[in-house]
């Protein structure tokens, strides 16, 4: 299990806080990034990319059945520090069902592990396309499972 | 290029002689490379190709003109109206001297290079181009000496073609033949390219432009701050550049155009000032270059371009050329050091001071902010040039680029930076 598979977000940003500096965290996002479950190459296609970013992102996502259905996202970047934000994203929405992914508030929690304050305007846009791309798919994995 | 300096792969700093160009005094004209960054980092500003640091003559100049004289420019009679039209004629004036033109009244202030070509390409494209007729480009140039051509390509039924580049990254001149063909109405180029460095033969292409009948244009961006340019000697018939490039401020710019082609062309954008007669049933146009300025100017900014291009000729282009090219040859030298580096473009006797480069393993955006910890500011990223990363096989490189206060310390910085990111991403040793 990857470091960022065995840890829930308040884990994380206790984990930010106890680093302090950006430099530091910075480092953490690149040792998480690099230890980001990879997503298979034919998933990487122009469906699964996220818009917004300047480096490459693909996104997919699994629903695990049940009631109600909890969503699993795998996303790789070719950017090792934009994987390490992917896997921020992931801890903070990973096995969640579709009305708790719609209930995060990403904003709030990006500006306690200080990553508004950090992060270029670009960078930000891309964090935000994938908060923006998984709202979608649990809105769609909502919809299926009223529709059954 | 003036004063080709000796090739030597073993330049250290401070050991050789950057000229007449005394870099520690430019420096000092400088402000901004006087702050340290937060935990007491110096700046080590490697990004001059998008836009360049401002020296206090041309930050005070714009202060001053808010501060004593501001108006709006050719519209009021009382004094200070009066004051910022002489002023913005002096700013013309100096542009026409530093770009060799016929007459101040071929230069034109726009926004920037971006409005400059659109301005061609649509107030002159469209006046002139016709179903089949081709524009030719290639794919070195910058986004915006591409997109406006495919639009009114597309919209007047002309073709867009490319000259391609050899394996260097140079235009491939022994191809021009099959690429211009008599209905080639067009050649734009840059003067040098903005990731490559490769400057551009341009006085040779605008022979060949127009002996075949087309008109040239030159994308001045990159290449006007670094080297002289001067297009009654070249044949230029466009002209464009900005001022920010040039240590001057944002949202400036210039378009150079020959007198007789400004003058067949169509105005560009409609409004105040570039009219000679309104009337409700019609209008009629100013001569230029009121013509194309339309509405206000970026007042204190053009004047204060003026400022800049009084401290660039200062220092004097072969100063300038010969301390870029110095600290390119030893960037070069030092680069090709560093494990799994590839410098895309060609060899520094063909290029200015810009040096793209990929490392094997490592993502440019990685590169660029691991960088940046260490107070090196570089660019990363395709450059506004997708076709040419596209050609170059990479989705996106990392842009160190030299002007006039860098030193060959900062080289050093580049190199230490480099490796520190290598460091943190783990590459081998």
């Amino acid at each position: 299990m990857s470091l960022s598979e065995s840890m829930n977000i308040e884990q994380l940003i206790q984990e930010f806080e106890d680093l302090g500096d950006w430099d530091d965290q910075c480092d953490y996002l690149i040792d998480l990034g690099r230890e980001l479950p990879k997503l298979p190459d034919h998933a990487k296609t122009e469906e699964h990319r996220v818009r917004g970013c300047q480096s490459n992102v693909w996104l997919v996502s699994e629903v695990k059945a049940g009631s109600p259905p909890r969503l699993e996202f795998i996303a790789n970047s070719d950017a090792i520090i934009v994987n390490g934000l992917i896997a921020v994203v992931t801890i903070l929405y990973s096995g969640r069902t579709p009305q708790e992914i719609l209930e995060i508030d990403p904003r709030q929690v990006f500006a306690r592990l200080g990553l508004e304050r950090h992060l270029s305007s670009q960078r930000r846009n891309g964090l935000f396309g994938m908060v923006e791309r998984i709202r979608h798919l649990a809105n769609e994995a909502a919809a299926n499972s009223t529709a059954k | 290029m003036n004063g080709q300096p000796p090739m030597d792969q073993n330049i250290k700093p401070g050991t050789f002689d950057p000229g007449q160009l005394d870099v520690e005094r430019i420096r000092r004209e400088f402000p901004i490379l006087h702050r340290p960054l937060p935990k007491g980092l110096p700046l080590v500003f490697l990004d001059s190709a998008a836009s360049a640091q401002k020296p206090h003559s041309v930050i005070d100049r714009e202060r001053e003109v808010y501060e004593n004289f501001y108006a709006n420019a050719y519209r009021g009679v009382y004094q200070f109206g009066a004051r910022v039209d002489e002023e913005l004629e002096g700013t013309r004036a100096r542009v026409q001297q530093l770009i060799g033109a016929e007459e101040p009244d071929e230069v034109i202030f726009t926004s920037g290079t971006t409005m400059s070509i659109n301005l061609v390409a649509t107030a002159w494209g469209r006046r002139f181009l016709k179903t089949g007729d081709e524009i030719l480009l290639n794919p070195m140039e910058h986004h915006a000496n591409l997109v406006p051509w495919q639009r009114v390509a597309g919209d007047c039924g002309a073709a867009c073609r490319y000259l391609p580049l050899t394996a260097d990254g140079r235009l491939d001149l022994s191809r021009w033949d099959e690429y211009f063909s008599p209905r080639t109405r067009m050649v734009a180029v840059t003067g040098m390219s903005n990731v490559l460095g490769t400057i551009n033969p341009i006085r040779e292409i605008a022979q060949r432009a127009h002996a075949g009948g087309a008109v040239l244009l030159l994308d001045g961006a990159q290449s006007i701050p670094h080297s002289p340019t001067n297009v009654r000697e070249w044949n230029v018939d466009f002209l464009a550049f900005s001022g920010h490039k040039i240590y001057g401020p944002s949202g400036v710019g210039v378009l150079y155009g020959r007198r007789d082609l400004l003058e067949a062309m169509d105005p560009f954008l409609g409004g105040g000032h570039m009219i000679d007669r309104v009337t409700l049933e019609g209008s009629t146009w100013a001569q230029p270059p009121a013509k194309f300025e339309a509405g206000t100017l970026p007042i204190a900014q053009a004047i204060a371009l003026g400022t800049a291009i009084d401290f660039v000729q200062g220092i004097g282009f072969d100063a300038i050329e010969r301390h870029e090219q110095l600290l390119l040859r030893y960037a070069h030298a030092e680069l090709s050091k560093i494990r799994g580096l590839r410098i895309h473009g060609p060899s520094p006797e063909h290029k200015g001071g810009i040096v793209s480069f990929t490392i094997q393993d490592a993502h440019p955006e990685d590169l660029a902010q691991l960088m940046d910890r260490r107070g090196v500011f570089v660019r990363h990223g395709h450059h506004c040039t997708m076709p040419l990363h596209e050609w170059l096989g990479v989705s996106a490189t990392v842009r160190a680029s030299f002007g006039i206060y860098n030193t060959p310390a900062e080289v050093d910085s580049l190199v230490s930076a480099i490796q520190f990111a290598r460091q943190k991403l783990r590459l081998p040793e």
